[in-house]
This record gives C-alpha cells, structure tokens and sequence, in this order.
C-alpha cells in the first residue's frame, strides 16, 4: 500500500495534479475497500480521476456510463439470443437437457461492464459515471453489488468477484442519491482547483504552456469564476482554452487582449454569459491579472 | 493524542483504547445529531483508521474521517468545524463534550455549525423593518386581522405553532393532496401497461423456447415518474400570519410525497427538506427556527428565486416537478429579477403554483409589482389561507 505523498506522485506522474485531500481518500479506498464517491460541477476533472487511478495502479479502466433507463442487461449482463437462437437451429433433434446445458453455458454470455469487473484477475478500476442519471431502482441495485460483489444468474449460478475492483462513482447533482448509496462510499467533493495547482494542470496537460502563462490563465480564470456566470467554466473549458492560446501563439496575456477576448469563447458556452463577459469585463479582469 | 509512558501494561492499553473508542462514540453521535448519515459500518472502518497510525496526525486524521463520514457537499462543508470543535476543543469547551452527551442545543457553537451555509451570514441578515412590509399593496383589513399576533410572530419562534392538534390537522391536508395526485397518476399508469413499442430482444429471448417462432410479444411503455412536488415558502413579516399553517402543511408534504423538497425564504432562502423530515412535527419545527433566522423580515424574492435556480434547481427540479411557491408576492427588491428567475424556473419545471394567502382576502387584486412581474409564468394561481382552502384546491392540483 503507497503512502499519501506516493499516491500523489503517482497521479501527477499520470498528468493528474491531486490535492492533498484527494490523494487521502485513494489511499483510504485501498485500506478500507471502500468505493469513492466524487461530487462536483461539471468539468472539475471527477472523471479524469478515474482515468488517472488505472493508470497509478496499472489496471484497465472499465466504464459504466450511467443514463435513464439503464437497466440490468446493459449494465451487467445479457445472453446472446442470436447465437442461442443458432445453436438451437444447429442442434435441431438433438437431445434437449444438453442443448440447454450447452446455450446457457458462458460462450453464450455477453458479458457488460459490471460484471467484466468482477471477472477480471487484477482488479480493474471500475469508473460508475454520472450515477445521479440513472433510475433509482438501479441505485438500489448497484448497492447490493457494491456490497456483495457477486452476481447471481439465474440459468448460470453466482458468480463471486475473483477481484475486488477499485470502485469510483460520480455524480453532477442532477438527483439526490440515495443515503444508503452515499454511506457506503468515501465521499469527496472535486472543487475548481486553486490558482497554483490549475497553472500545474496547464502545464502538465498542454504541450508549449510556459509557466508563466500557464498561471496567468490560472489567474485569469479565477477572475471569471467569480462573475456571475450561469455555467462556471471548468477545468476542461480551461485546458481548451490554454491549448487554443497556446495554438495561437500567445506568449503573455497583456500582448494580445483581442486574442484573449475572442478566444472567450472556451470558456463561455451560453449566449447570456458571453455578453455578460464584455470586452470591458474581459479587460477588468485582463488588468487584475499580474 | 491520547500518549502514555514508554512501557505502558496491557491494562493501561486496554484503558486507553476503551476511553479513545467511548470519545469516537460520542463524535459519531455528535455526528448523527448535525445530520450526518453514520451507521455502524462507519464506526468500525473509523476505528481501524484510528488503529492504523493515522491517530498521530490531526490534520491527516480529520481528512480521512472527512472522506469516510461525509456523504455529501453539506457534510463536507461543515465538517472540519465539527471535527476541530469535538477533538481539538476550538470554539468549544472539550469538556462538555466529552462528556458524551453532545447536545446540540446546549453547545451554541455546535449549535450554529447545523446549517453553515445559512447562519454564517445571520450577523448581516437584512431585516427590513417591519413597517416597510409590503409598502403599496398593503389592505386595511389586512392590518385588522394580523394586528394582535404581528408583535409576537415577528421574532418568529415556530415552536409557538407547534400545536399537535392542528399540526395532525395539517398532516391530514397534505396526505389527501398526496394520495389525490398519486392515485391520478396510477391510473395513468395502468392506461398505457400495454405498451406501444415492440420490444425485439426480449420478444425473441422470451420466444427461444418456441425455436425462435415469435409467439408471446413483449412490448415496451413509458416509464412514469412520481410526481415531484418543491414548496417554497415565503417566510417573511408579511406572512408571518399563515407561516405556521403552511410549515405543518409543508411537514405533511415531505412525509407523504414519494418525492417532495422544502425551502423557507424571505431575504435569504434556505434548504428545509432536512430539518422538516424529522417525523416528529414539533422536533421538526424546533430544528426550523434554528435555520430560520432572520424569518419575519422583509421578502427578497427575486434574489431567493436566483439562488435557488443557481444553487438548487438542477438538482431538486426534473421534468415531472410541480412547484408550489407559497407567497403574497410583496417584494421589497427589484420586481423585474422577480420576473426574470420566475421564467428561468418555468423553462425548468413542468408546472407553477403560486398560493397566494392575501387572494383569499374580498377585493382582492395582485396589483402588488411583485406577484404582476410573477403571474405570466404561472399555471395556477390560486387562494389559500387555511387548510380548508387547501384540501379544496385538490381537485385543481390532481390536474396538474
């Protein structure tokens, strides 16, 4: 088991820059088994986490993407009737009881990310995106998985986790997740990153961002935070708009203030955002910027 | 933090332990009663923690216990405060703690850690005075029958309305509104169990038995969502008569909804849901009055309207929401963000009800710049005063 500081190393060596709380909670997920749970507005980077603990531990990323209407035979398993339909037609006259054998047997079996999670060697880092999409008797149902980590098939028998996957669950907010969901996890709330560690993101991320003007976009952006925006622009919004700086050549914000206004268009996704931040708003915050 | 000398007896250990264990007893207790959800697989992981050499860095411990204890934002926010004030005696005499009782009511600064969000700003609540409530619409007979309880409702203690016979009398309202919404939706439910879609891969797994002949069809329906039903009450001076009526009703809503949320605003607006679940009602109302402070002053709906889409709505709003704002539409900020943030919440939700208690008054017109700013967004304005005018709205509401 890696200490916290080794942890955080780990991640920053993948081109994830954690905070000190954040590597807390992977190396308490290791020692209690225990899912984590990642709140936050959307594009803080809850699912980068994911990507980046599969790369500290070396395993495969297997990812559910939660949705309305999700239900069991796309999230955890489903027999291919086709084929079975096949083998019938194949095995017509046969003898009944061993055709049964043989179409419910594990070659018929399509198996989708929950249990491939179960199933593998190594434990893989299981990512449950966006959990507050999903229904809640889908909830109910993740939890007894969560707990057990078997699954019974009827036609088949239980088939009992070989490894315990790292388990990693994210949620926007769109729904209340239900409390029994949220005491099984560690629970950790993904935050915009502060300035210095933001400029970090920049330069581990973009290629040719310098360190100076990685924290002038750092700076700059938290100036936008702060205006009152309907959606906040995020860690992504912030990375694409460094990269089209970056693309365009900009060495220091102060040199190209039109640059910097017309690449707004990164950060701000609706109309009523874009004309709040003026040309005006743009340079107030241009100015405050060192 | 708790040490002992350099070859402590197998005694001394197990007293030790004994006593660090009682003290993580009382703080999952402390815990419980600022709402966290902590059961007893909590308890157990904490004490392994505690057993693993995380006990000798505060700093280090408090963010493990955060991770393991917190189970959502409200939780992660208030708890470093909780922590210092339990284990390293800030703000808190450590005594009183310790002692186990944890008793929120008796510990002001434990007190005040129940709803940071809210109370921090108490010391800067803008109360408008009272004389100001409502400036222009204001009716004689609204002076005439508020007048004699005005005085003692304006520091607004709920625990005075916390009468058990009116309060089941509530209870009653919001549970024939509840079945009388729901049952309309079952029906609904059972009109459709039919399905109008083919569903081909269960058709054909259900049809492997016959060799792939399709002779059972299963179909697919549309999948209807509880109704979900957001109150939000204005709290304010104005309202200060009806407040205790609808807080019972509100209790009554929360418990009999499938999926129902609260809030009380007047300048400010506040998330009630928590504290309005508690089963029992008068529980439930002593827990309000903490979050409530600063009720009974002014109305800033607009502003209370902005933080709720801001912070709120997408969570608490999906597409089969109704929301109920109860309010006589007296602003005192500005009636055209009243405007504004009532059509950003009508594009959200599915329905709006604004209750209006003054409407129920004869001669009554929403001549008030507020509820005029209002009324274009909303689906069904109507009148209510007392549980009576409630329980008849049924019919009105059902249709929703």
């Amino acid at each position: 088991m890696k200490t916290r500081d080794e942890i955080a190393q780990a991640l920053a060596a993948c081109g994830y820059i954690a905070d000190a709380e954040l590597a807390t909670a992977i190396s308490l997920m290791q020692m209690l088994k225990r899912p984590l749970l990642l709140e936050g507005e959307a594009g803080v980077g809850k699912t980068e986490v994911a990507k980046a603990l599969a790369c500290v531990h070396g395993t495969e990323l297997i990812r559910l993407q939660c949705y309305e209407g999700l239900d069991q035979s796309a999230a955890l398993y489903e027999w291919n009737y086709q084929r079975q339909l096949l083998a019938i037609q194949a095995h017509h006259g046969a003898d009944a009881d061993a055709v049964e054998d043989q179409i419910f047997s594990e070659k018929y079996l399509l198996e989708r990310p929950l249990l491939a999670s179960i199933r593998r060697e190594t434990p893989p880092v299981l990512l449950i995106d966006e959990i507050d999409r999903a229904d809640d008797e889908f909830e109910a149902f993740l939890l007894e998985l969560l707990s057990d980590f078997q699954v019974s098939i009827p036609e088949l028998g239980t088939i009992t986790a070989s490894a315990i996957p790292h388990v990693v669950l994210t949620s926007n907010g769109t729904r209340e997740l239900s409390d029994a969901l949220r005491r099984r996890c560690l629970y950790h709330y993904v935050d915009y990153p502060d300035v210095e560690r933001e400029a970090r993101i920049i330069m581990a991320r973009i290629d040719g961002a310098s360190a100076s003007l990685s924290l002038q976009i750092a700076r700059m952006l938290e100036g936008v935070r702060k205006e009152e925006l309907r959606k906040v622009p995020g860690v992504a919004e912030t990375l694409d708009w460094a990269a089209a700086l970056v693309g365009l050549d900009v060495r220091d914000l102060h040199d190209a203030p039109e640059t910097v206004y017309e690449t707004m268009m990164c950060l701000l996704k609706t109309r009523e955002d874009r004309a709040r931040v003026t040309r005006e708003v743009t340079e107030r915050i241009l100015g405050k910027v060192a | 933090m708790s040490c002992c000398g350099d070859h402590p007896t197998f005694e001394e250990i197990d007293q030790v332990s004994r006593l660090v264990a009682q003290k993580l007893s009382a703080f999952l207790k402390t815990l419980r009663d600022n709402g966290f959800a902590v059961g007893l697989a909590e308890g157990r992981d904490a004490a392994t923690l505690m057993a693993s050499g995380y006990v000798g860095k505060p700093g280090l411990l408090r963010s493990a216990l955060k991770h393991l204890f917190s189970a959502r934002k409200s939780d992660w926010d208030k708890f470093d405060g909780l922590f210092d004030a339990f284990w390293l005696g800030k703000r808190v005499r450590s005594r009183s703690m310790t002692s186990g009782a944890a008793k929120t009511a008796s510990s002001p600064s434990l007190k005040n850690l129940q709803d940071g969000g809210t109370i921090s700003g108490q010391s800067a609540t803008d109360q408008v005075p009272s004389t100001e409530d409502g400036p222009e619409g204001r009716g004689g007979e609204g002076r005439m029958e508020g007048a004699s309880r005005a005085e003692n409702l304006a520091e607004v203690d709920f625990r005075k309305l916390a009468d058990p016979e009116q309060a089941a009398q509530a209870h009653d309202a919001a549970e024939r509104l509840a079945k009388a919404m729901r049952t309309r939706l079952t029906r609904r439910d059972l009109a459709r169990r039919h399905g109008y879609r083919l569903d081909l891969r269960r058709t054909i797994h259900r049809n492997i038995s016959h060799g792939g002949v399709p002779i059972s069809l299963v179909k697919r329906q549309r999948k209807d969502k509880p109704l979900r039903l957001v109150v939000l009450l204005d709290a304010s001076g104005s309202m200060s008569m009806y407040t205790g009526v609808f807080l019972r009703f509100i209790h009554g809503v929360l418990d009999e909804f499938r999926e129902a949320e609260a809030f009380l605003f007047h300048t400010r607006l506040a998330h009630v849901s928590g504290a309005m679940k508690e089963r029992d009602a008068a529980r439930a109302l002593d827990r309000l009055s903490i979050l409530a402070q600063g009720a009974g002053g002014g109305t800033r709906i607009g502003e209370s309207l902005a933080t709720f889409n801001r912070h709120h709505a997408a969570r608490v709003i999906h597409s089969r929401t109704c929301v109920m704002i109860v309010s006589d539409g007296y602003e005192t900020g500005d009636a055209n963000l009243l405007g504004r943030e009532m059509g950003r919440l009508a594009k959200r939700c599915r329905r709006i009800v604004w209750l209006n208690p003054m409407a129920a008054w004869q001669g009554y017109v929403p001549v008030a710049a507020g509820i005029k700013a209002a009324l274009p967004h909303v689906d069904l304005y109507a009148p209510a005063n007392t549980l009576k005018s409630l329980v008849a709205l049924e019919p009105y509401l059902a249709r929703l």
